[in-house]
């Protein structure tokens, strides 16, 4: 049998059912990458107590025959979902020494499904980056490194603990959170699966806000039936997050397992062809266009108009939400306190000292967009844009069933590169955040290497709360990609 | 648009966040450049075109008005960066405060 770290989570819920290892043992092997692979920084905190409780509770429910969809498997948690007991930072110095007396629905729903986490993973400080650079807790390495060059390259971001620490093969699966891109663009760098749900498939109660109309939990894995499967662990209607839709949760690993795209008509959108993307990133569209071909499928040109609009109309939405969610973190009720001369003071320097350069950025940018006389001028238009860009993707859905599109415009880049202006930054979104803006779900499965020798994803974009579709074109295109690479040393 | 050095210091101020002055040029200059990329929206005209705020098609659930959680106050004061105050001591659950700097003399 293959290393217990190397297996899938649809292999390792086998192995734990025909008793060939105990999810006790699962968890130590997986524990011990942790310890081996602790360099990357891809966790802020790990668990290896509460994992073997966890394990050790696991293995009772399968002798008493009541094992779960995820019953012993191991999984890490992005930082920004609330896990009761466990000190949740959402890589903010400003929720210093938080310990929240409640769980998220999507883990409660994790655990319920029998799965064992064994760390909380970095991100970007409060979600808001695409390199991981902006951690109060220090960047994550990328397990992949160019040819021939030994310097560290960024995983993505926000969720780039999550990628990392699948990719290292120090977990089977984690959880992530997309706004505009979070999941899906970590996962193109870390040559692994990212999937973005439709906004109110999964739960958001109980996992840090950053943008509530954008924000959406979903899965980090290496295969497109296993982030089916994990998305069917974390989904479900919750009546405590009122944008949950009230709707059951499909069979997601049923239609990851069946790869037929027969006739099924792939929308291949003109606007994503712009200035920018890597040639190599360009090449491997074609191919992707090709490979779904021969499978049966057929492309089919759209146009989606207001493409090149979403990134910047995003730049007002999202900082406008973060700056009216991120107002409660003022002292007074949880993490930072720097005290001050009176109230007012001690909200400023506490606000001040606790929140890093990005967030403070996006804080500043969303008060002044939501401030008195530039509402219509900046949140208002944006909305407009945003209703626009949502009408070009209905108008593009009636031509075909899913979009194939490139996931980022580049491979990862090094720690440090494309730091000079926040703008730059931006662009990593720009093949990811349309879809944000209109709500849809989007996969990224890892297509290819570039010269460099790095990944690349293709992205898969389906209708609202059509993941079968969009999964089985993924596990169509997962099956001719036929992606095996893994990072030297992992 | 061109953001100056009073204008962020007025921003930072309504956000309650205390921003160094020698910081305040570096970044009227970082987010005039974020908005002068963002200006290119004015090229779409955007007339009789309804703002959308939500992408959730569902209205939102109404529930019966009751009480559905409560007497966790121990749990609710628990994280209380300047240390909570109790009604009682011995039932942390019977209630309490989160304790501030004096706002009335």
């Amino acid at each position: 049998m293959a290393a217990l770290t190397d297996l899938t989570i649809a292999e390792l819920t086998a192995v734990l059912a025909q008793k060939k290892a105990s999810a006790i043992e699962v968890a130590d092997a997986h524990l011990k990458k942790l310890d081996e692979h602790r360099a990357l920084n891809a966790f802020i905190t790990e668990t290896p107590d509460k994992a073997r409780a966890m394990a050790k509770a696991s293995d009772s429910r399968r002798a008493r025959g009541e094992a779960g969809l995820l019953e012993g498997v191991p999984l890490a948690i992005k930082d920004l979902f609330c896990t009761e007991g466990v000190q949740t930072t959402a890589a903010s110095h400003i929720l210093k020494g938080f310990v929240p007396p409640y769980e998220s629905t999507v883990t409660a729903n994790l655990w319920k499904a029998g799965a064992v986490m064994v760390g909380k993973t970095n991100l970007d400080e409060f979600a808001m980056g695409s390199s991981n650079m902006t951690s109060h807790f220090g960047g994550v390495e990328n397990p992949w490194k160019r040819k021939g060059d030994n310097r560290k390259l960024v995983p993505g971001g926000s969720s780039g603990g999550s990628a990392a620490a699948v990719a290292a093969y120090m977990v089977p699966g984690s959880t992530g959170t997309d706004t505009g891109g979070s999941i899906r663009q970590p996962a193109s760098f870390c040559g692994i699966v990212g999937l973005k749900p439709t906004y109110g498939r999964c739960s958001r109660w109980g996992v840090v806000a950053f943008a509530s109309s954008l924000d959406q939990p979903g899965p980090l894995t290496r295969t497109v039936e296993d982030s089916a499967l994990l998305l069917q662990g974390m989904a479900g209607h919750d009546p405590k997050d009122s944008t949950s839709a009230p709707l059951a949760v499909p069979d997601f690993a049923a239609a990851a397992r069946n790869p037929d795209i027969k006739g099924l008509r792939i929308g291949i959108p003109k606007e994503y062809r712009v200035d920018g993307t890597s040639p190599e990133i360009t090449a491997l569209w074609e191919e992707g266009i090709e490979m779904m071909k021969a499978a049966g499928a057929v492309p089919v040109e759209v146009s989606l108009p207001h493409t090149k609009y979403a990134l910047p109309a995003y730049y007002i939405v999202a900082p406008a939400e973060c700056s009216s969610n991120l107002a409660r973190y003022d002292g007074v009720r949880f993490g930072l306190r720097v005290p001050g001369k009176d109230l007012i003071d001690m909200y400023q320097n506490t606000r001040g000292a606790g929140f890093g350069k990005e967030t403070r950025r996006r804080i500043l940018i969303g008060t002044y967009v939501l401030s008195a006389g530039y509402y219509d001028a900046y949140y208002k238009k944006a909305q407009q844009i945003r209703a626009l860009i949502a009408r070009d993707f209905k108008q593009a859905f009636e031509k075909c069933d899913v979009l194939l599109t490139p996931t980022a415009p580049t491979a990862a880049f090094a720690a440090g590169e494309k730091m000079d202006d926040p703008v730059t930054m931006y662009l990593n979104d720009m093949f990811t955040i349309p879809a944000s803006m209109a709500g849809l779900p989007g996969i990224s499965v890892p297509a290819g290497l570039d010269k460099d020798g790095l990944p690349l994803g293709l992205q898969i974009i389906g209708r609202a709360f059509d993941e079968e579709t969009m999964l089985r074109a993924a596990a169509a295109l997962e099956k001719a990609a036929a992606f095996a690479a893994r990072p030297a040393g992992y | 648009m061109s953001l100056d050095k009073d204008t962020v210091s007025r921003i930072a101020r309504l956000a309650r966040l205390k921003v160094a002055d020698e910081e305040l040029a570096p970044l009227a200059g970082e987010l005039s450049g974020i908005f002068a990329w963002i200006e290119q929206l004015n090229e779409v005209d955007t007339s009789n075109v309804e703002p959308l705020s939500s992408v959730s098609d569902v209205t939102l659930p109404m529930r019966a008005d009751t009480v559905t959680d409560g007497g966790i106050a121990a749990k609710i004061l628990a994280n209380a960066p300047g240390g909570a105050v109790y009604i009682d001591p011995a039932d942390k659950n019977a209630g309490g405060f989160f304790t501030v700097p004096k706002v009335v003399e």
